[in-house]
């Protein structure tokens, strides 16, 4: 009895990882997209049974990183491929795809006791720069300011960096934390914090801030009023064929993985 | 099979098993030199090493890891402070003063301390320890250096703790015998007696302690702050090594010059670890007991 059953379950592993072999993808990169990707990978495999797809995260650089040598069938970035990996990636023969899936705004924020409710695109770059160091300047409070940044490799930062900072650093002095949530509950433990995030991760927990008068937000952000807003994007290794064609498909269409995108805080493309 | 060839099977399988661990390390270090060294093609040695600036996604990047550096020899050195008087008088206490049943309970907590996962410490002092920092010392952080050296200090403490507490309860009973025989009280026997002759087995373990104390990346990652700059003050932020490698290397293009200078950042890392190791070896090595208290 005990021997029959084992090889009953072997044999349902075997015939599961079979047809699962068969149609199977993987899907790496940014932790700002991942949201979106999660809620529709779900759905599509409920609506696809017999196809698997795994999901991870790890940066949109290493995203990028997996579909140049061939690691994964899409990539997630929360930005466009630098200089150098498009380099990188015609010197291996690769041509990377690129689809946009989402449209995001960063906002800055503080902690919600904070009587700032609104910066300049001006102002949040000389507090960034170490320019402007104390609350009193702003209208608030007699107390330093505590800025918080995202590393410098992050996808996120960089945005920051193009759309904020314009090719000024950063300045040493700013804490640096590894990712969306990070900044979050370090913004929401400290009174005198500044930071900022993807609007996927707005919540009580910190208030957000205006820039230049414009609260960002999903009708901003798509109209284009709101300054610090980006696209979301995967990528595909070439033009993608079979079951990857469906699934980007799938990920584009309005009812389906742009419906997740909402669901997931971020703003539709369509 | 005849014994001898038995004994001969036995001496193999150990000789293949300890040869092929020493390989795989050795493999590791090749591996770290080849992914570390080509950035000196790019950058000088000497910039590297002794440049503030830390800015490796700018354009040109900037590769100065002296900031980090500072910051990972600050962090280290102030959880040691907290972390060898706690470490070594509580191994103390344990061997020489407390009943066995106040040890059989104390030793194994202590113990329990080192299964913590880090992760779930860099959450503690950053969740608990630093709004409470920030509240009471009324400085602009609670990440910060001093922060991060508690969080350490306390995963240190069990193993400085666990490894003296052995080194100390193996030393024989005729030295300790001997020398209350001659009228020392329980005090002295301790400081005079006890204490040196454990000397070589607690300076490992103040080693191995501070070597988990450099090495670790998941708190110093949570709770250090992570600015790149020489702190001012114990209540700065701090951005030691590890957590500058862990928080970069993922999104650091594949052998692009960022991803050299975090490896290169490693084999400064692994060198320091190397000099505590081989400190450790020349302390143990000059206090060797002979005789009865040999280890």
């Amino acid at each position: 009895m005990r021997i029959k059953s084992i090889i009953l379950a072997a044999l349902m592993v075997m015939a599961f990882s079979m047809t699962a072999s068969a149609t199977s993808m993987t899907v790496k990169g940014s932790t700002t997209v991942l949201p979106i990707m999660q809620k529709a990978v779900e759905a599509y495999m409920k609506a696809n049974p017999g196809i698997s797809i795994s999901v991870s995260g790890g940066g949109s650089g290493n995203g990028i990183k997996a579909i140049i040598d061939g690691s994964t069938d899409i990539a997630m970035a929360s930005r466009f491929m630098k200089d150098k990996e498009v380099k990188l990636a015609m010197e291996k023969g690769v041509y990377p795809v690129p689809f946009a899936v989402g449209i995001d705004a960063l906002v800055p924020v503080v902690h919600p006791s904070n009587t700032v409710a609104g910066l300049t695109r001006a102002q949040l770059k000389d507090i960034y720069q170490g320019k402007i160091t104390n609350w009193k300047d702003l209208g608030g409070i007699d107390k330093k300011i505590v800025v918080i940044s995202r590393d410098t490799s992050s996808g996120t930062y960089e945005t920051w960096e193009g759309k904020i900072m314009k090719k000024e650093r950063v300045f040493a002095g700013a804490l640096l934390q590894a990712s969306n949530g990070a900044v979050v509950q370090a913004v929401s433990k400290n009174k005198y914090a500044i930071g900022y995030i993807g609007y996927g991760y707005l919540d009580k927990s910190t208030k957000a801030l205006t820039v230049d008068g414009i609260e960002g937000n999903p009708e901003t952000a798509s109209s284009g009023k709101y300054p610090v807003s980006r696209f979301l994007y995967v990528f595909t290794k070439g033009w993608p064929k079979g079951e990857t064609a469906k699934f980007i498909m799938y990920l584009l269409h309005p009812k389906y993985g742009q419906a997740h995108a909402k669901a997931a805080g971020y703003v539709p493309l369509y | 099979m005849d014994r001898k060839h038995k004994e001969k099977m036995i001496k193999m399988t150990f000789l293949v098993t300890a040869s092929s661990s020493i390989l795989i390390l050795f493999l590791i270090m090749i591996f770290l030199f080849m992914e570390g060294l080509p950035i000196f093609k790019e950058y000088p040695v000497f910039k590297f090493l002794f440049g503030n600036e830390w800015y490796p996604t700018a354009d040109p990047p900037d590769f100065g890891i002296f900031p980090l550096l500072i910051g990972s020899v600050l962090v280290t050195a102030a959880s040691s402070a907290i972390a060898i008087p706690l470490g070594v008088m509580t191994a103390i206490y344990l061997a020489e003063i407390a009943t066995p049943r106040v040890r059989g309970i104390v030793k194994p907590v202590v113990e329990l301390l080192a299964a913590l996962p880090s992760v779930v410490i860099g959450f503690f002092g950053m969740v608990l320890v630093a709004p409470y920092l920030q509240e009471v010392l009324d400085v602009a952080t609670g990440l910060n250096l001093f922060n991060a050296a508690l969080m350490l200090a306390f995963m240190s403490v069990p193993t400085i703790c666990s490894i003296s507490e052995d080194a100390i309860f193996s030393v024989p009973a005729e030295l300790k015998e001997a020398s209350l025989a001659l009228g020392a009280t329980h005090w002295e026997t301790i400081f005079k007696v006890v204490l040196p002759a454990s000397l070589s087995g607690i300076s490992t373990a103040i080693i191995l302690g501070m070597s988990r104390a450099i090495g670790e990346t998941m708190v110093v990652l949570m709770v250090a702050g992570g600015a790149a700059m020489v702190p001012g003050s114990l209540f700065d932020p701090v951005r030691p090594m590890p957590a500058s490698i862990a928080a970069e290397m993922a999104e650091a293009p594949f052998r692009g010059d960022h991803y050299y200078a975090l490896f290169a950042t490693g084999i400064v890392l692994f060198m320091f670890t190397m000099l505590f190791n081989i400190l450790a070896d020349y302390v143990a090595e000059k206090h060797k007991q002979v005789g009865a208290a040999t280890l």
